[in-house]
């Protein structure tokens, strides 16, 4: 079918085309004309935004009165306000529930789950994978009420005799933050641990059993065979959970608003916040491309070592 | 090899975790069905379905599922055929130029809408574009398209070469085998972008809280927010809500679900 359709426009293209490079078998300018559409738009609406971010970034700026330039001193002030320094603080905090505790979690069960074939892992794979695909919005709505003084949460607490531990878990100073970071653990443990699922499904079977004729258990197992084959799984893993950390802000917005006071402020949140609710565009634009270099810097630094331990 | 007990404690993960992942969500969905108010009555013995018509009311969704629709809609239809056009000279023509301008793109990947959103919204509103549905979703489209064309550029790089080459010897031009050869056999791998990009824009919530400050092209994850500003104390009404904005993505997932997954864990996968 697809071959008849093809020939039946032969003549339109003998027409169209004249200039062939006949070692590519297309026009030399052909490519460009398929990229053109993709690249105008990438380029006017991101390219360009964050060349302008970074010149915002040399300014002083309030949105009424003329920008004033002021190299940068917004730089310096981020790194000496220590609002802004926290909300970079909490940002790695919740790289550890975010990143660290699925990483540690979905190591272990899927290890545990690769040992012995069962059935139902097509309905397991579809449960745990749901987080990510609802709106953080509206996980937001959900576990404002698990942790709110009559959620389950407190329920649960009271259950085991531990009810002198409930309170209002996303009005605490001490305890919102890792709160909304629980959260994020729920979105993530998911993703990770699928990706590692996918990964140890791949480790062929002959590897555990010639470890195994070594005399080695299930642990030894573990951080011989299986920990070396996923290492390009949990390079993944660790860069899109640590990106998903570092760009909270839905979570935050519904949940807390940076509060109590400042306690989960995070570098999304500053950006908004500072840009439109405060109109220091200069300061709001220096977080943003902080938080672009930091976010770059993270991926150069997962993947140099993913490849460095690969060889 | 495996010992009963490995499958007992195999079974036990599957059902602690499943429990966790659904826990929020059931207790939302019950949450949704469950008395508004003394005014609300005794529902259909105890259960309240008309909670979603009342939040759908109240919340003025008919205007922001509208919006999102829209949103959506010039979103995926635009990011996905730029993305093939792209993906597709990249993946299977030689050209100067094509590794750095590939690399550029790969750059998009990364860059978070938090340091493009804030220059956005003051240029885009020197232009009279802000609280259109074009401010909403471009910025959404070029996201899609850094992602996209990555994505279809690894599927047609892997693609089979001799059924286009058979073609081209029959004369037909690069469009033409785009279209009538290579989409035809592409359609799994476009199926997954179609149905990422629409999750992704369905669910942002920072540019079209930043690109829409009169509240016209407010989205339906929009809705929620504003919605929980007024009815956070009635759980039974902000349950209904929230289900109602998950509602279309999470339906997509569950009758196209292994597209979804195969798009996030390979789209994720270096080549």
């Amino acid at each position: 079918m697809a071959s008849s359709s093809a020939s039946k426009t032969v003549g339109a293209g003998r027409r169209g085309r004249v200039r062939r490079a006949a070692s590519h078998g297309h026009g030399v300018l052909t490519p460009y004309f398929f990229i053109l559409p993709a690249f105008s738009i990438y380029a006017a609406f991101i390219l360009y935004p964050l060349v302008r971010a970074a010149q915002f970034s040399l300014f002083s700026w309030d949105t009424v009165s003329p920008a004033v330039f002021v190299g940068f001193q917004n730089y310096v002030d981020l790194a000496q306000n220590e609002d802004l320094r926290n909300s970079f603080v909490h940002a790695f905090i919740l790289i550890f529930f975010y990143a660290i505790l699925p990483l540690s979690v979905g190591l272990v069960i899927a290890a545990v789950l690769n040992r012995a074939k069962v059935r139902g892992m097509t309905f397991f794979r579809t449960v745990i994978f749901l987080p990510q695909v609802i709106a953080m919005v509206v996980v937001a709505v959900a576990w404002s009420r698990l942790y709110s003084t009559d959620g389950s949460i407190n329920a649960l607490l009271d259950l085991i005799g531990l009810g002198s531990w409930s309170r209002a878990w996303l009005g605490d100073y001490l305890f919102a933050l890792p709160a909304v970071g629980l959260i994020g653990s729920w979105v993530e443990t998911g993703l990770v641990t699928i990706l590692l699922l996918a990964g140890m499904g791949r480790i062929a079977k002959d590897q555990y059993e010639a470890a195994s004729l070594d005399g080695a258990g299930a642990v030894r197992q573990f951080f011989a065979v299986t920990l070396p084959s996923v290492r390009g799984e949990i390079a993944v893993a660790l860069t899109l959970t640590i990106v998903a950390a570092l760009k909270t802000f839905d979570l935050i917005y519904m949940t807390t608003r940076g509060g109590p006071g400042t306690s989960t402020t995070v570098p999304s949140y500053q950006v908004y916040y500072q840009a439109f609710q405060l109109g220091q565009v200069g300061t709001a634009s220096t977080i943003g491309i902080a938080l672009t270099v930091l976010i770059f810097g993270i991926n150069l630094l997962i993947n140099r070592v993913a490849d460095k331990t690969t060889q | 090899m495996t010992s009963r007990r490995e499958i007992s404690v195999n079974y036990l993960i599957l059902v602690v975790f499943s429990v966790v992942a659904l826990w929020p969500v059931i207790s939302i969905v019950v949450s949704a069905f469950g008395s508004a108010g003394p005014e609300s009555g005794g529902g259909l013995m105890g259960i309240h379905p008309e909670n979603f018509a009342t939040a759908w009311d109240q919340g003025q969704f008919t205007q922001y599922m509208r919006n999102s629709v829209m949103v959506s809609s010039l979103v995926v239809v635009l990011a996905v055929v730029c993305s093939v056009l792209a993906g597709y000279a990249f993946g299977t023509m030689t050209f100067r130029g094509s590794g750095v301008l590939f690399y550029l793109f790969l750059l998009g990947i990364m860059v978070p809408a938090e340091a493009i959103v804030v220059p956005l919204f003051f240029d885009l509103r020197q232009l009279g574009l802000t609280d259109t549905i074009w401010a909403v979703a471009m910025p959404q489209v070029a996201q899609s398209i850094a992602f996209g064309t990555y994505w279809m550029r690894t599927y047609f790089r892997s693609s089979n070469r001799s059924i286009s080459e058979a073609a081209r010897i029959d004369g037909a031009s690069s469009a033409q085998v785009l279209w009538h050869v290579q989409v035809p056999i592409a359609r799994p791998a476009i199926v997954t972008l179609v149905v990422l990009v629409f999750m992704w824009t369905w669910n942002e919530f920072l540019i079209p809280l930043v690109m829409s400050p009169s509240g016209q092209m407010r989205t339906a994850p929009l809705g929620l927010a504003f919605f929980q500003g007024q009815y956070s104390t009635n759980t039974a009404l902000m349950g209904a809500a929230a289900v109602l904005v998950a509602l279309p993505v999470v339906a997509v997932y569950l009758v196209l679900q292994r597209y979804f997954i195969r798009g996030m864990i390979e789209g994720a996968v270096k080549d």
